[in-house]
């Protein structure tokens, strides 16, 4: 599918979804409450296909917390890049997709331990480099370390 | 007379317990600790403990420039050093859109196979190792170090170079690099029949690898399991084919895929690999074309604000590399999507119900990069 076709067709699933400008990927800011649902549709529809969770990230954007995927089709070869927004910075949390692309739990762990963004419904929501006890999500853009960061 | 005490027996195969590999363990190569829950000697479990090495690169990454950045993915994956920087190069290079010069395209990809090499000799070395032959190792180390000759020559340094900059090379080519790398290949071709006369024919090393571990297409596309590891699985996810960059387009080789997606399949897609790495650079190496060895670039390198996605195919599977930039000097944010993390999050679900000493094996064949998992 191409790009253009594939827009519409992820308005008309999520009519509420905010299309973003991007040179290199489709965007689309999805409101938190759908995005387990509309991931769901994008791995179980035939023409969509999107199997392949390549990236999964946590951004800190300082007035929300952000988590962007990246999918890809292993089939039709198309890609999307979606985002998932919480203003909330102490109990922020967006539903898990780990039980429909299984590598998003390892990734979701990861986003939880340094940027601090919770997920519903996640397994095993545990720290995953960083022990048990650590103050603090250290790429959050107010942290502050001054034991272990050396300021140049 | 004393009374002989009876003690209890316990029936130890019933019973469910945990012991620690790692983080002090020859077969996770790196400072890795599995928690495995073992019934008997049957894997029931595992949980995998990363974090002994986290650096926090990513952290680091927003206080360097990029040019600085390029020093610290080398310390990712260590063994695919070249492939890591012509990741970061390649971004940097898409967001400001310079074109690099086709002699430096040609280049980069040559260095990139031999990294390839030099990484599954490595891979090599260690599979035989925990195999328990310890002549693999010297074997493969013996080669190894042609390569690592001919990168010393012409960058100065054998495993962490640094040689891409974004826009080209840090120098042109030592005079000698074609004349080494012929001789390297051909030297290789003959060796790599060795490597399969030793290892992977042996029925021992057959035995312990045919049918275990077996990874289907659909959990390794799920779980994101890329490059020799997933490709064992029949998951096409070569981004050399599938999204070329540097002069890929213009080699013409084979994308290696396996269908069975046990250890043994995954050992044979890495040895395989090595000769379709061979085949690309022998079509490369004579066409390098005359010109210079970098683009004009600025002295400060701002990104214009936005995002950015780079994937390239590391020795280990697919590394992207996610910038979001503010336009400053030094990233807002820089994600590494690094291979073996993906690859890792697999291992409780393909080795359950195997055996302890099969782990081992299984372990071998996803070939971990602990540094590249802890970032």
């Amino acid at each position: 599918m191409d790009n253009a076709a594939l827009k519409e067709r992820i308005l008309g699933l999520v009519p509420d979804a905010e299309y973003q400008e991007n040179k290199q990927f489709l965007t689309f800011i999805i409101p938190p409450a759908k995005m387990h649902d509309l991931a769901f549709k994008l791995k179980s529809e035939a023409d969509l296909a999107f199997d392949f969770l390549f990236c999964l990230s946590g951004v800190d954007m300082v007035k929300f917390l952000e988590v962007v995927y990246h999918l890809e089709s292993t089939s039709h070869k198309h890609q999307l890049e979606l985002k998932v927004r919480t203003e909330d910075r102490v109990n922020g949390a967006v539903d898990t997709v780990c039980d429909i692309w299984r590598t998003a739990e390892f990734h979701e762990r990861e986003a939880f331990d340094l940027v601090g963004i919770r997920f519903n419904n996640h397994p095993d929501l545990r720290r995953i480099f960083l022990e048990e006890g650590w103050l603090g999500h250290p790429l959050r853009k107010d942290y502050v370390d001054e034991v272990n960061i050396v300021e140049l | 007379m004393k009374e002989v005490i009876h003690l209890p027996v316990q029936n130890v195969e019933e019973e469910e317990y945990h012991i620690n590999m790692g983080p002090q363990h020859p077969s996770t190569h790196g400072v890795l600790r599995l928690v495995v829950s073992l019934q008997g000697e049957i894997v029931k479990s595992l949980k995998p403990h990363c974090g002994y090495i986290h650096r926090g690169i990513e952290k680091m990454c927003e206080k360097d420039t990029y040019p600085q950045i390029i020093h610290l993915t080398d310390r990712m994956d260590y063994l695919s050093a070249h492939i890591n920087n012509h990741a970061v190069c390649m971004l940097v290079e898409k967001a400001l859109e310079v074109e690099v010069p086709e002699r430096v395209k040609y280049i980069r990809t040559i260095v990139d196979e031999l990294n390839r090499i030099a990484s599954h000799q490595l891979w090599w070395c260690s599979f035989g190792m925990d195999m328990g032959g310890l002549t693999c190792f010297f074997y493969g180390l013996r080669d190894r170090e042609k390569i690592l000759d001919i990168f010393e020559e012409s960058f100065g340094s054998r495993l962490l170079h640094s040689y891409y900059t974004p826009g080209g090379l840090m120098m042109d080519i030592h005079p000698d690099f074609q004349k080494n790398v012929k001789a390297f290949i051909k030297y290789f071709r003959k060796k790599i029949k060795d490597y399969d006369e030793l290892l992977t024919g042996n029925i021992i090393m057959q035995l312990r690898t045919q049918g275990i571990g077996i990874l289907s297409k659909e959990d390794a596309i799920s779980y994101g399991v890329t490059g020799p590891s997933g490709r064992a699985s029949g998951f096409a996810c070569d981004v050399r084919k599938h999204h070329p960059y540097g002069v890929y387009d213009k080699a013409d080789f084979k994308e290696i895929l396996g269908t069975k997606g046990d250890t043994f399949e995954r050992y044979m897609m890495r040895m395989d690999e090595m000769l379709e790495s061979m085949k690309i650079i022998e079509q490369l190496i004579d066409n390098i074309p005359a010109g210079d060895h970098t683009a004009k670039m600025k002295a400060v390198l701002k990104l214009p604000a936005g995002e950015y996605f780079q994937r390239v195919e590391a020795a280990r599977g697919e590394l992207g590399v996610y910038v979001v930039s503010d336009g400053n000097k030094s990233p807002y944010r820089m994600k590494f999507r690094s291979p073996n993390f993906s690859n890792l999050s697999v291992l409780d679900h393909i080795s359950r119900g195997c055996k302890i000493a099969d782990l081992v094996a299984i372990g071998a064949s996803l070939d971990y990069v602990i540094p590249d998992i802890d970032r």
